[in-house]
Parts: structure tokens; sequence; C-alpha cells
């Protein structure tokens, strides 16, 4: 337990303080802003792999570190997509989760946000589309996530950019260049 | 029949060293296999082709103490069912099931479902044999798959997946349970399946390589480097001593990354959240080293053909190893952390035990049976440069518990430490890259390469101007999912994501 201890001590606060001028801190207090006034509460996201090589969801996971301290900004993984109100979708889309990503999607109350996440999950990436894959998240994608896989950083900037097109705003200048905006309509 | 001596006829394959191959008749494949499982040999990887070139070819690779043997088995009518090895290497059911969905060859083996195939092509449509062929029209129905039910007074079944609670892959768990108390696990995978082997024929074999890196994300450095080392075999090219000393940089850093998320996950799922913190926090350091030194996180583009695709210079290396040093010294205090804390230990202890006998008989691989008595590691047993020279020790257990998987975790993580200081403190000086000529047409060759979690395969076959005939990259998984299903046994509902977490197992890599 004293060692325990000791090292919590040791290590002290390990989430980054962003620096002044960085983009990363406007980033940060955007996000919260824009989640307080879209949602009024936190972001409850339900992850979804599609059929992904898992290289995303480590980057995913990576959200939740404590360098990154995803649950400090208000935002929340959740284990139902009942509870949900945003997906973060990996893919392409195997056809064998085609039938099981709709049933998500549609057990997520309304009103949702969908974001793809990685060159996959954007335009099918190195898989394409076959007689196994579906490609990108086609589906749903009012936002995608380009990388393979994307920092941490990046998919921050994603979900970002998700919260701004629902509350009709233009999102901030790093996330707008390289974000693909192209809404398709749900199913 | 008179045995066949089948070490002085075998041929040596290229790519990975100490690869011999043997084509056999359906009589001398029952001889030879029963032959080398009374040895004790084990079945790596298992694979069809089927091509218009060629006749349709049963390929099963195995290791034992005088090296690894492929056998090829031809067969002459493709309707007829070819004899499984199932008794002798259990293992093998599922690679067969697979083998029957793409490329329509069917074993003698008494589980003939579908495995990789759900509902998305009708059963007579096999993905690997016709490559002109275009699943337009198929609509999938509703996908019914037999799982074997258990009766009893008080069993009922919990059904889990594909979409899973946390950040996983999907896969699908059918657990039947009397109380809390598991009586059998029944997994069904394949929903991450997206047509890669299929993939491999569409792309240039010069380019490949990045698809490969793309089968299982978190080995990426090990299923790239399989699939270059069977290319430049092929292609008759030895890399450059630095390119390989830099792969093997790569190689060592993706397990100790991996390694790091195991084992803050694994206090997780035993209540000690602080063990998930302390160790993501040393995984971002150390991605966040690999970026510096090599532009990603996670080295996907590490490996190209003829070498790496980035070179390293020396501040970045003496800033690698500053990083590599720190995690270790802080993961060491963390290991008496974990050792120390009676709730973590009895979590641990005890957990999800695979017996050595149990591990031997399932053939249980890489890192998992190295927990349970399988000490085999290709880096010491089949080692390729730089490996022949910085050699590292194999760590092994045998308590086969989720205690023991953990240790095996914290001992590699230190050794790979210690390679890593070796590898970079004898960096060889010159090109990190040789260009690789267009590999000559209808030659197979095999890369072998121990990942993190266990022996990677790739088998590739080329043909004419650069074109790829059949790519079959195999993940440990495939042998590990069966076992998984035993260790779970026994065990109560609750210490599944524990003991699941202790084999960490690929679901994209098994599914292909």
């Amino acid at each position: 337990m004293l060692k325990t201890l000791r090292q919590i001590a040791a290590v002290g606060i390990a989430t980054e303080p962003p620096p002044a001028a960085d983009d990363s801190l406007r980033l940060r207090e955007a996000l919260q802003a824009r989640i307080l006034a879209v949602l009024g509460r936190a972001l409850c996201i339900r992850e979804v792999d599609a059929g992904s090589c898992n290289g995303c969801e480590l980057e995913i996971h990576a959200l939740n570190n404590p360098l990154y301290n995803l649950e400090g900004l208000g935002i929340r993984f959740v284990a139902s997509p009942r509870h949900a109100d945003l997906l973060l979708v990996t893919g392409p889309v195997s056809k064998h989760m085609e039938v099981a990503l709709r049933r998500t999607y549609d057990a997520t109350p309304d009103p949702k946000l969908v974001v793809a996440v990685g060159d996959c999950g954007c335009t099918g990436g190195i898989f394409g589309e076959s007689y196994a894959s579906r490609g990108r998240v086609a589906n749903v994608i009012p936002v995608a996530v380009p990388g393979c896989p994307p920092s941490p950083t990046r998919i921050l900037q994603g979900i970002l950019a998700a919260l701004a097109r629902s509350s009709g705003q233009k999102p901030p200048s790093s996330a707008a260049g390289d974000t693909n905006e192209t809404a398709l309509p749900p199913g | 029949m008179a045995p066949r001596d089948w070490w002085a006829e075998s041929t040596q394959l290229p790519g990975a060293p100490g690869l011999r191959a043997l084509t056999v008749s359906s009589e001398e494949w029952t001889h030879l296999t029963q032959e080398l499982a009374a040895r004790g040999a084990r079945l790596m990887a298992m694979w069809a082709s089927r091509t218009e070139y060629a006749s349709p070819t049963v390929h099963a690779a195995f290791l034992d103490d005088l090296g690894a043997l492929l056998l090829n088995l031809p067969v002459s009518d493709a309707n007829a069912p070819y004899s499984g090895l199932e008794e002798h290497f259990p293992c093998a059911s599922r690679m067969q099931r697979a083998m029957a969905d793409l490329s329509g060859l069917r074993s003698s083996d008494p589980d003939a479902r579908a495995w990789l195939r759900h509902n998305a092509w009708p059963p007579d449509f096999h993905p690997l044999v016709d490559p002109e062929a275009r699943m337009t029209d198929h609509e999938a129905g509703v996908d019914v798959y037999p799982f074997v039910r258990v009766d009893g007074e008080g069993v009922h079944e919990i059904p889990v997946g594909p979409v899973h609670a946390g950040i996983i892959e999907p896969g699908h768990f059918r657990f039947s349970i009397v109380g809390e108390k598991v009586l059998r696990l029944e997994e069904r995978l394949g929903y991450a399946h997206k047509g890669i082997e299929r993939r491999f024929t569409e792309l240039n074999v010069l380019d490949a390589h990045r698809l490969a890196a793309r089968v299982s994300g978190d080995s990426a450095v090990a299923f790239s480097w399989a699939y270059c080392q069977a290319l430049e075999g092929v292609a008759g090219i030895e890399i450059p001593p630095r390119a390989a000393w830099l792969r093997a940089l790569c190689l060592e850093l993706e397990r100790i990354a991996n390694h790091l998320g195991d084992l803050g996950a694994l206090g997780n799922d035993a209540g000690f959240a602080f063990g998930l913190a302390q160790f993501s926090r040393l995984k971002e350091q150390l991605l966040r080293a690999c970026d510096e030194a090599f532009g990603e996180r996670y080295l996907m583009n590490a490996i190209a053909p003829g070498g790496t695709h980035a070179d390293i210079g020396s501040v970045e290396a003496r800033g690698l190893l500053r990083a590599v040093e720190a995690v270790a010294r802080q993961a060491a205090v963390l290991r008496t952390i974990y050792d120390e804390h009676e709730g973590v230990r009895d979590r641990f202890t005890g957990a999800g035990i695979v017996t050595p006998a149990l591990a031997a008989r399932l053939g249980l691989s890489g890192l998992a049976g190295r927990a349970s008595g399988q000490n085999f590691d290709l880096r010491v047993d089949l080692p390729c440069p730089p490996y022949t020279e910085v050699a590292g020790a194999k760590m092994g257990r045998s308590a086969g518990d989720v205690a023991a998987r953990v240790a095996v975790r914290f001992d590699e993580l230190h050794e790979s430490a210690r390679l890593i200081d070796r590898l970079l403190a004898e960096l060889p000086a010159g090109p990190h890259k040789k260009s690789l000529p267009l590999p000559p047409a209808g030659v197979l060759g095999i890369g072998l390469i121990e990942g993190w979690r266990g022996p990677v395969l790739v088998a590739l076959e080329t043909g004419a101007g650069g074109a790829i005939t059949r790519c079959h990259p195999h993940d440990p998984s495939w042998q590990n999912w069966p076992v998984l299903e035993h260790a779970i046994i026994s065990n109560i509902v609750p210490d599944f994501p524990l003991i699941n977490k202790s084999f960490n197992l690929s679901y994209s890599g098994h599914d292909l």
C-alpha cells in the first residue's frame, strides 16, 4: 500500500496542462464549451469496431490514458448504445458486421452523432470494397477522422467537428482543413 | 509402406531460415502427419491454394526440434475430402473449416460448420477460387449458427457480442452457465472478416507489405516483417545488416508497447484502476518516443521490402534508449506493487489455468504457450538476423494461469528492453534499405517472425509481373482462441474479462 501511494505521489498528475499558445489548448477549451452548449451535460460515446485491424482501437484507448484524460473533459465511453450520444465507428465495415452496426445505430437514441475514425472508416482504406467488405462507414458518416491510425489528438478534433456540425457552427480551423464534412443520410 | 526420410528428401524454401518443404501423396500425408504428432511437432498453419495455374493444394506448416517443415498435398479431386488433421492437431479444425469457406476444399473431419463465412456470401461461392467473381446480388439473410447446447437443470446461456461493452474488436461468445460457473464457452468469430487474402491478390507484390501491416494493427511490425522476409526470400536478396537490426528494434518496441497496454488492462480487470493509469501513461511515453524516432506512434509503415522505410539518427537513438530505459525502470516498480497487492494477486493466481499437458495437446503458442510450459520462441529456436547475433532469452512459466501470463509479460518486457539496448549500441552502419528486383513468378516463400503474441507466418506465392497469386497471413490467435474455451471452464463469468485479456487474442488477424 505504501509503495502504491509513493508511486502515486511520485508520478503526480500526468494530465498535460495545455500550453498557452498551443492549438491543443484552444481545442480542449472549445471542446468543453461545445459539449456544454450542445448537450448541457457529459458526452457519452459508444465505440463500435465494425471490422477494423484494431489499430484505431489502440489509439481510442489512449484517449482514456492520464495524458489525454478524456473523462476530465466531460467525455465518457459507455457500455451500451442506449446510453450514447455519439457512435465512434472504425472500419472498414465488414459485411458480417453490417447488421450489428445497423442495430447499434438503431439502439442509439436520437439526436445522435456518428464519427467514422481512420482511413478505413472514412474511405475503406487499403481493404476497399469486396465480397466481404462494405468499405467506409457509408451508412452514416457526418464526420470522418482520417489517419492510419489517427492520433488521439486527431480523434478529439473529429469529435469536436461533429459537435460543431450538430450545433450549426463551423469547427475551429485546426480541424476544418482535412476533415471530411460530407454528410450522408443515415441508413 | 516404407517411411520416407522427409528431412533428406525435402527442399529448402525461400524466406525464413531452416524451412523445408515436401510434396506428399494422400497416404504419405496421413502417415507423416501422424509421425510428426508422435514426435511432438506443432502445427503452425494450414491453408489451401487453388488458382487456375495449379492443381488445388493443401498446405500445412509444422515446427519441431529439427526445424520447420511445410507439407504440400495436391488434391486431384477438389470435391473429395482430404484427410483432416484434427485428431492429432486439434487446432487444425477451425483452419480447415476456414479453408472450406474460402477455397472450397473440405477435410474429412466431423465439424463441417462454416467458420469465416456467416451469411454475406452463398456457400457455393469460394472467394479465393475465382478471382474475377464479384458478389453483388447476394442478399444476406438472417445468420443462424448451430451452437452446441448444454442441457441440465439450472443451465442457461449468456450470449455476448459481436458488439462488446468495451472498446474491443467484434466477436461472439456463448456461455453456458449454472449460477456463476461457466460450464462451456463457445466462440463464434469471423465478424471482422474483410477479405484480406483475396485483397492480397489484387495488390502488387512490392506494395502489399502495407496490407500485411494491417492484418492486425497491434502486430504491424511482425506481419510486415514476415511478409517482407517471404518476399525477399523469393527475390533472392539479403537485406543489409542495419535493416535487420532496425526491424528487430521495431519488433521489440511493438512487444513492449503491447505488454504495457495489457499489463495495465489486466490490473484494471482485477479491480486495480491504479495499474491502468500507470501503465497507460508508460505506454503513451513509449509511443511518443516511437513517434519522435520513426515519425509514427504505431509502426505501421516502418518495414519495407528490402529493409526499412525510415532510418534512425544517433540523436533519435539516444532519445529512444532513454525512453525505453525509463519505461523499464518504472515497470519494475509497478511489478513489485502488483506482486505485493493481495487483491490483485488473489484475482491473478489460479484464474484461467491451462496446464502444460493441455497446452501441448491443443498447441497453445506464443506468449500464452510460454506461460504454460510450451517453451518455444522463434527468435531463439529458428533465429533470423539479427537474432542470430543478438540472442534473447526465452521467458517461460508453467503454472498456466493469469498470474503466469502476467509474469511472462513482465519478464519479456525487461528482456526486450535489454535487447533494444544492445541493438541500439551495436547498430551496424551502412544502408537501411536495398532495392528489390521484381521477384520470379510461381515461387512460394514463407516468412516466420515471433511477434509479441506469438509466431506469425506469412506464405507468399508470386505471379507474373509483380502479381500475387496467393498470400496467407497466419496469426497465432488461430491456435490460442480454442484454448481460451478450455481456460474458462469452471471459472466464474465475472472472471472472463480478466482471463480473456490475459490471452489478448486478435480478432482481425484471425478473421482476415
